[in-house]
């Protein structure tokens, strides 16, 4: 997974790159500053999963599988929400600011770097939900823990990754 | 020749006893290859499709040479030129050399750690079948690349395929999404494997075998691996772009909404580079295996060949942009990659030295291996030599894009690269079948290419300096380049030769070559330890070691290596 995860970075650092280096560069508008919002409630849930799912963690740990379950729960809830909220946010760009990937250099980036994240919350929501399904048959146990922790360090990748492309489009390219 | 140790005491095979089966039909055959998770079989698998397209791609190139031979030819169309160049130059690094490294390093890494298999036996197999549809995916564009309705196309682009030629209004049909798709793909795989080995050599070594014992080969498969997790990805993201701009009309490398063409050279090369070192750490791992056994003395300077190899390793990530002098860069900029390329030099010059050292006062053997490995220090040190040469801007912005360049890659790549690939088959095929491959034929072979390899690559550098570009479909006559691209071409004859008397070799000597024993060559790492072919446990009990050299202590229970170590 250490591996998976340097693979990973090494893409999500080419996407940074190009929007960092296209920038303002944007022969025609909408510029960022006229079009985003804060996404500040959708960035609390998705960090705050990181936690969730370390709870959970340690509740398997523990051997108490009803605690893990919960937990488990709320990390889903938490990312299906963030989730929602990016299709949200990428609705009313589309809709009301008739902001597409076609338009300028700033959709462009924007919408492969945020998809792209947004394609990682997918699948990592797709594992979880598939050890939920485990853990609602029973056969997620105490045994399991160390597998369990290799795919929370993939979420937490993920939210790592949400720290850097929130910091690069939402403050930086503000 | 034969070793007389006792395989035992290193975990031979197990005595078998022989179940009646009911009896086996080719359907069982080629199913037992095709639902593999065993390293050996998936190496092997890998090895040979490698190998099979090298023979693809070493037709195209034929056909290119045969297109050059003489002035105002028109043997194929420009048009198919074009395809050809390109298919030659993607086959080459995606589909022979990729694969053949992972070949090696599947089979060999976990019989001389002292594993069973790979730490994730069923992601290799994903990580190979990956590949093998990476490679079907990019020739699949020869009858679908217009469509399945139309006539075939297969891409034209270049191997690089630099912006914008690659937007959809330059490059229309399929053919360019074939070459997007199937070398994506086959990346995937690459990263997949490379994960897999370096999980394998980090947490599955022999008992005793602590890193600083390893066998050079595996430390440089370790470092090679890092370079694919943090190379192959930046080209998988450009990738990903360019798919994004051919389909959803996005803008990355579109020049007219304020796209960047210089873009995709960058991210290209941020690939393009690490991976001409990817494929060429593999080679200096066979010639750190294979010099030491026949020059019957220990590896020089172990310690500084992994020091040396990881400072590759970390100064290749930084000269990417000497591929890219002549697009224009500040001073600053150039005079960064003119000096990071050369910085290269230096621990690639130290290696040199260590394989010299080490041959230096040895009991040399010239058995086939050991002269192919012989050719490929000689001609790395002159690529090494035109690639100083090229990393001067000043002299770059005169022959970039030559064939002064092309004869400087090909040095490399045949000259070093498909050389040790040689040397490593002679070398480890009695290993893997049991057999020795013919000695006769071998010098044949070896003989042949190299003074083919010298006719065509030598020469290819002077039209270079004359200034004949790369990729040029045909010349006037009255350029002064014609009589040296005829001397090239008639080159490539004594290559072919060579290389049909290889495969004659490889198929007589599966049927009739001499037996090979456990050790044939008197070696001493623990891949010789086991029978051959290994049984597919690898080792009955797993091994022990105490020093670099386990068969060495074995052999010479008076004298060991430990006791200096």
């Amino acid at each position: 997974m250490t591996c998976l995860i340097i693979a990973e970075s090494a893409i999500f650092v080419i996407f940074v790159v190009a929007y960092l280096f296209y920038l303002g560069k944007d022969l025609s508008g909408p510029a960022p500053r006229q079009v985003l919002e804060l996404p500040i409630l959708n960035s609390i849930c998705l960090l705050s999963s990181s936690a969730t799912i370390t709870f959970a963690l340690s509740s398997l740990r523990n051997n108490n599988a009803k605690r893990f379950s919960f937990w488990w729960l709320v990390t889903i809830a938490l990312g299906a929400y963030f989730l929602l909220g990016t299709g949200r946010e990428w609705h009313h760009l589309i809709h009301d600011k008739g902001l597409t990937i076609h338009t300028n250099l700033f959709g462009t980036t924007f919408y492969s770097l945020v998809g792209l994240h947004a394609s990682h919350v997918v699948v990592g929501l797709l594992a979880l939900s598939i050890v939920m399904a485990f853990a609602l048959a029973g056969s997620v146990r105490q045994e399991h823990a160390e597998r369990v922790h290799v795919l929370s360090l993939y979420w937490h990748f993920v939210d790592v990754v949400w720290v850097v492309v929130f910091t690069v489009v939402y403050i930086i390219g503000h | 020749m034969n070793g007389t140790i006792r395989t035992s005491e290193l975990g031979g095979a197990l005595p078998l006893v022989s179940i009646p089966e009911r009896e086996k039909t080719v359907f069982d055959y080629v199913h037992s290859w095709l639902v593999t998770v065993d390293h050996k079989k998936l190496g092997l698998m890998y090895i040979l499709y490698g190998l099979t397209f090298l023979v693809v791609g070493g037709a195209e190139a034929s056909v290119i040479r045969i297109q050059l031979a003489a002035p105002n030819l028109h043997i194929i169309s420009p048009q198919a030129f074009n395809r050809l160049f390109t298919l030659h130059g993607t086959t080459m690094v995606f589909l022979v050399g990729m694969p053949l490294i992972f070949g090696f390093a599947n089979y060999l890494v976990p019989l001389m750690i002292g594993a069973r298999d790979l730490a994730f036996p069923r992601l290799n197999a994903f990580g190979f079948w990956l590949s093998v549809f990476g490679g079907l995916l990019l020739y699949f564009s020869l009858i679908g690349g217009e469509g399945m309705a139309g006539a075939g196309g297969a891409p034209d682009v270049g191997w690089f395929a630099y912006a914008p030629l690659t937007a959809k209004a330059f490059s229309k049909g399929h053919s360019t999404d074939y070459w997007i798709l199937g070398v994506m793909v086959g990346g995937f795989g690459s990263i997949a494997t490379a994960a897999n080995l370096i999980t394998t050599i980090l947490c599955m070594r022999c008992r005793g075998m602590a890193l600083f014992r390893m066998p050079l080969l595996a430390w440089l498969n370790l470092v090679m691996c890092g370079m694919v997790l943090i190379a192959v990805s930046p080209l998988t993201a450009a990738q990903i772009m360019l798919l994004l701009d051919r389909f959803a009309g996005s803008h990355f490398f579109d020049t007219q909404a304020g796209g960047s063409a210089v873009l995709w050279m960058h991210f290209f090369w941020i690939f393009g580079h690490p991976e001409v070192y990817i494929l060429i750490i593999p080679a200096f791992a066979f010639a750190s295996e294979i010099i030491p056994v026949f020059s019957r003395k220990a590896i020089f300077g172990y310690p500084v060949m992994v020091g040396a190899t990881c400072a590759i390793a970390f100064v290749s990530m930084s000269v990417w942009a000497h591929h890219m002098f002549t697009v224009g860069m500040t001073s600053v900029g150039n005079t960064f990659f003119v000096v990071s390329t050369m910085m290269v030099g230096v621990p690639t010059g130290i290696k040199i030295f260590n394989w010299l050292g080490t041959m230096w006062g040895g009991k040399l053997r010239f058995a086939t291996p050991m002269v192919f490995s012989i050719a490929f220090i000689f001609q790395f040190l002159i690529a090494g030599l035109t690639g100083i040469m090229l990393a001067c801007a000043p002299w770059d912005w005169q022959l970039n894009d030559s064939y002064f360049l092309i004869a400087h890659f090909h040095y490399t790549l045949v000259g070093a690269l498909v050389f040790m690939i040689f040397a490593a088959i002679y070398y480890w095929f009695p290993k893997a079948t049991g057999r020795l491959l013919s000695e006769r034929l071998g010098k044949w072979h070896f003989w042949l290419f190299i003074v083919g390899f010298h006719i065509t690559f030598d020469t290819m550098h002077i039209p270079g300096i004359l200034g004949m570009p790369r990729r040029i479909y045909t010349y006037e006559a009255g350029r002064g380049w014609g009589i040296w691209n005829l001397i090239c071409t008639v080159g490539v004859v004594f290559q072919v030769i060579g290389t049909l008397i290889f495969v004659l070799n490889i198929l007589l000597s599966l049927r009739k070559g001499r037996p090979a024993g456990n050790d044939p060559w008197d070696a001493w790492t623990l891949e010789w330890s086991t029978t051959s072919p290994p049984p597919e446990y690898n080792f009955a009990e797993i091994p022990t070691v105490k020093s670099r050299r386990p068969l060495w202590d074995l052999k010479h229970p008076t004298d060991p290596d430990w006791k200096y170590e």
